[in-house]
């Protein structure tokens, strides 16, 4: 009985050893991760994305041959500096409140000429083949805003109605998994494999999750936007698929947008 | 034909800093696509890098460097306001050259 009583004791003992040991690579990987990003940061591909988006933004395009330049992202017509820095936010023409994304496919529908379905065509770009001219233009626009200080009015009674539905999305608990947004990103230090999760009900942790998306993705090779992010946290808690330019991903953008308010923006970014 | 690379250079000390961003697919000949057929590989091959008509880099790359790759490196020498060129070969013999003036 006390031989026994002692081995259980050693088997305790050696347990405790391996969680200790296992906790602590796992402080160290969050630290590792934190290097490999520094260090990829001075060469960030997404410093392609950027030049494709520039060179795409001044040429007429569509059946119409207007430019982006015509195209007014809430600071007059093609003024981009520290643009992306107040979106969302309701528009007069489209009556409706629209993030980047929304408004780069309104201005190419309605004064580019292109249909909706030719300017949603590749949302989300796939190599060499299957390139996002949206992808491009959306890193464009972002780089930007950079170091601008995040500045979304809640000023528009439209945008305080899709802020609010943006919350109750954030909070909702559904799909197979019963979950909700806050379920992964409600609580500090969380982690998805070993990918710390920013808890976004605070205000560092919206800060800086929201500055530093669109980003280049290592492990995709592709720049992805905030539209990407959210279709794939919807893909992730199993619910249904998240329509590019829908008003779900516009007021999930907004209410992230607005909890970040206050802080310089940093994309795009350099992601795992 | 490819896309751009974006280049900087800057003079630090008496040497020339230079960083480059290539936009390559950089695929290997590893990977397969859905169907299961192999993707075949085509990635750059030949990098060089002159200053004043001297080769200052030459390197000779292959299947294991990154998509969009990203290069550093260093010469000594170069002066503000002169020109750095970058040039690469890939497997399927598509070429690019760009260069950068020294800031």
């Amino acid at each position: 009985m006390a031989m026994q009583s002692r081995r259980t004791a050693g088997v305790a003992l050696a347990a405790l050893v391996v969680v200790a040991g296992l906790a602590l690579a796992q402080g160290s990987a969050v630290d590792e991760i934190a290097k490999y990003r520094e260090a990829l940061q001075d060469g960030n591909p997404a410093e392609l994305w950027e030049l494709r988006g520039e060179e795409m933004w001044t040429v007429p395009r569509g059946p119409r041959q207007v430019a982006f330049t015509r195209c007014d992202l809430g600071l007059g017509p093609g003024v981009v500096k520290g643009a992306y820095a107040r979106l969302p936010r309701y528009f007069d023409d489209a009556k409706r409140v629209q993030d980047l994304e929304s408004r780069l496919v309104f201005c190419m529908v309605s004064q580019q000429g292109y249909t909706p379905a030719e300017a949603t065509k590749v949302t989300f770009g796939d190599g060499a083949a299957r390139r996002s001219d949206l992808e491009a233009l959306t890193a464009y626009v972002v780089g930007q805003s950079r170091g601008v200080t995040m500045d979304v009015a809640l000023d528009h009674p439209r945008t305080r109605e899709m802020y609010a539905l943006g919350e109750k999305m954030f909070y909702y608990r559904g799909g197979t998994h019963d979950f909700a947004c806050a379920t992964c990103h409600g609580e500090d230090a969380r982690r998805i494999r070993l990918q710390e999760l920013p808890n976004l009900t605070t205000i560092e942790g919206a800060q800086k999750a929201y500055t530093t998306w669109p980003a280049y993705r290592v492990s995709q090779g592709e720049l992805r936007t905030m539209e990407w992010r959210l279709y794939d946290c919807f893909r992730q808690q199993r619910f249904p698929e998240l329509a590019y330019d829908s008003d779900a991903a516009i007021a999930l953008t907004t209410f992230l947008a607005r909890n970040a308010n206050g802080a310089a923006y940093a994309g795009p970014a350099i992601k795992r | 034909m490819a896309d751009p690379m974006k280049i900087r250079a800057s003079l630090v000390g008496d040497s020339t800093e230079v960083k480059v961003l290539m936009n390559h697919e950089m695929e290997t000949g590893q990977r397969k696509d859905a169907q299961g057929k192999v993707i075949p590989a085509w990635f750059i091959q030949n990098v060089t890098a002159t200053f004043n008509g001297r080769t200052v880099l030459a390197a000779q790359w292959g299947p294991a460097v990154a998509k969009n790759p990203f290069l550093a490196f260093k010469f000594k020498g170069g002066a503000k306001g002169e020109k750095v060129q970058i040039a690469w070969t890939d497997n399927r013999g598509d070429k690019r050259t760009d260069e950068a003036t020294i800031a």
